[in-house]
């Protein structure tokens, strides 16, 4: 497929592995944000391919991840409830709530639905007037534009039995975060290619600046994990701080500024509390007064404070940050599977414990112990 | 989540108010809102991600990408590995 096969082409990526190999001179922990990242990485080997004295962390770009339970445990109770059709992206109905995950609810006869855009769940509304309907509406600023049209748009066509579950977390309060963790070591940053495409990344310049590190904005495929790879080794090997557009065919500094605006006039800034990590100030959006009503934890307030319940042995927070890797984990690929995940890491296409294990890199670490 | 793919725009309308279209990923069809990309034009490329175009390919700068594997292949070829 056009765009897309190109980005593929194990030549290139060759070529640019050993520009790497010419540019490196000492050892340098990058990090990729995104877990979407994390799989292609994975998937492709790069990893394997990388000189040694290049390390990839991996970062906490995994929205099915950081949901907190608080919220996946609401999703349960609200999913379970006779009167309502709850809506979701696939990913989130095997992720482990305190008791059970979504699907343990439709096994028991709740009308919970996979979609694949937010507009689905507005047309399922619109067709089931008698039903409420409400959309787990979690992810980074990738999905926010999603959301937010769902949401203008059930107020502009006066869909009330409409309402968003909002779990949505935003990437740069997370590099400050990382960034001021005295546990985490990261020299350059590989930010999220398509969260960029929506915000731009003018927000990462200031970051960049004040913690004197490097960060490139990267693609997914492996030519442009390669490229963003170099440009940050690049920077660090000649000792410059800044912010550099390695994904350039689909980002623009500004980013899309349609899309920023819709954003702007339905969501507003909130902290956010991210599962495995806890609470990072400002780093979320919640529905502003204007769509309230379409906000399901307001429209729901009634449901009970749900007593939750984290798994004692699952290190999902600390893979989050970098700390661990996934192969660290006592129980990974033993008691913790992505068929019986014990958190939320081992679930998600973009969790690094999944990638891990379809990608067999327990065997490797198995195998150097 | 983040994973948006590129796809090529084969037809545009409008639903509710909306811009929609249909897009080809590569012999699959699925419907896609254009609200957020209102310039884009049929036989275009975008990023699609749930159901929304977030970014149309920058013909230029795929352009450059090529220009630049071409400047590493020749350099490539001329320069010693400085390490050797």
């Amino acid at each position: 497929m056009k765009y897309l096969d190109e980005y593929r082409d194990k030549e290139k990526t060759e070529l640019l592995i050993e520009q790497i190999e010419k540019k490196v001179t000492r050892p340098w922990s990058l990090m990729e944000i995104c877990g979407g990242q994390t799989h292609s990485i994975m998937k492709s080997g790069l990893d394997q391919l990388l000189p040694p004295e290049i390390n990839l962390i991996h970062g906490p770009g995994c929205p099915v991840c950081v949901t907190p339970l608080e919220l996946i445990d609401k999703a349960i109770s609200l999913a379970s409830m006779p009167e309502i059709i709850f809506c979701s992206y696939g990913d989130m109905l095997r992720v482990p709530g305190s008791v059970g995950n979504l699907f343990s609810v439709r096994a028991a006869g709740g009308d919970v639905r996979i979609i694949y855009s937010p507009l689905d769940a507005l047309r399922i509304a619109k067709n089931n007037p008698e039903k409420e309907v409400i959309f787990f509406g979690i992810g980074f600023e990738t999905t926010a534009p999603a959301n937010a049209m769902a949401v203008f748009q059930a107020k502009t066509q006066g869909v009330e039995n409409f309402s968003i579950l909002v779990s949505h977390v935003t990437v740069p309060p997370a590099i400050r975060a990382i960034l001021e963790s005295p546990e985490v070591n990261v020299d350059g940053f590989l930010a999220a290619g398509h969260v960029c495409a929506v915000m731009g990344y003018w927000e990462y310049e200031p970051i960049a600046k004040k913690y004197q590190t490097p960060i490139v904005v990267t693609g997914f495929e492996p030519v442009d994990l390669a490229r963003g790879i170099l440009n940050c080794i690049q920077l660090l090997e000649e000792g410059k701080i800044g912010v550099e557009n390695a994904y350039p065919r689909y980002v623009q500094q500004q980013g899309n500024l349609e899309a920023q605006k819709l954003i702007k006039s339905v969501f507003e800034i909130c902290d956010r509390k991210w599962r495995g990590i806890g609470n990072i100030p400002m780093s979320g959006y919640r529905l502003n007064e204007d769509y309230e009503k379409f906000d399901a934890e307001r429209k729901f307030s009634g449901i009970q404070e749900i007593q939750t319940n984290e798994s004692s042995v699952c290190i999902s927070g600390e893979i989050l940050q970098g700390i661990k890797k996934p192969d660290e984990c006592s129980e990974f690929g033993s008691r913790c599977t992505p068929e019986f995940p014990i958190g939320a890491t081992m679930v998600s296409d973009e969790g690094a414990c999944a990638a891990y294990f379809r990608y067999g890199r327990m065997k490797l670490s198995r195998t150097n112990f | 989540m983040c994973l948006g793919v590129p796809g090529k725009v084969i037809e545009l309308y409008e639903v509710n108010g909306m811009k929609m279209g249909k897009v080809d990923f590569g012999g699959a069809i699925k419907e896609a809102c254009f609200e957020y990309l209102p310039e884009i034009e049929v036989g275009s490329y975008a990023i699609i991600h749930v159901g929304f175009g977030l970014s149309e390919v920058d013909e230029e700068e795929v352009e450059k990408t090529y220009e630049l594997f071409r400047e590493i292949e020749s350099f490539s070829e001329k320069l010693p590995d400085p390490k050797k």
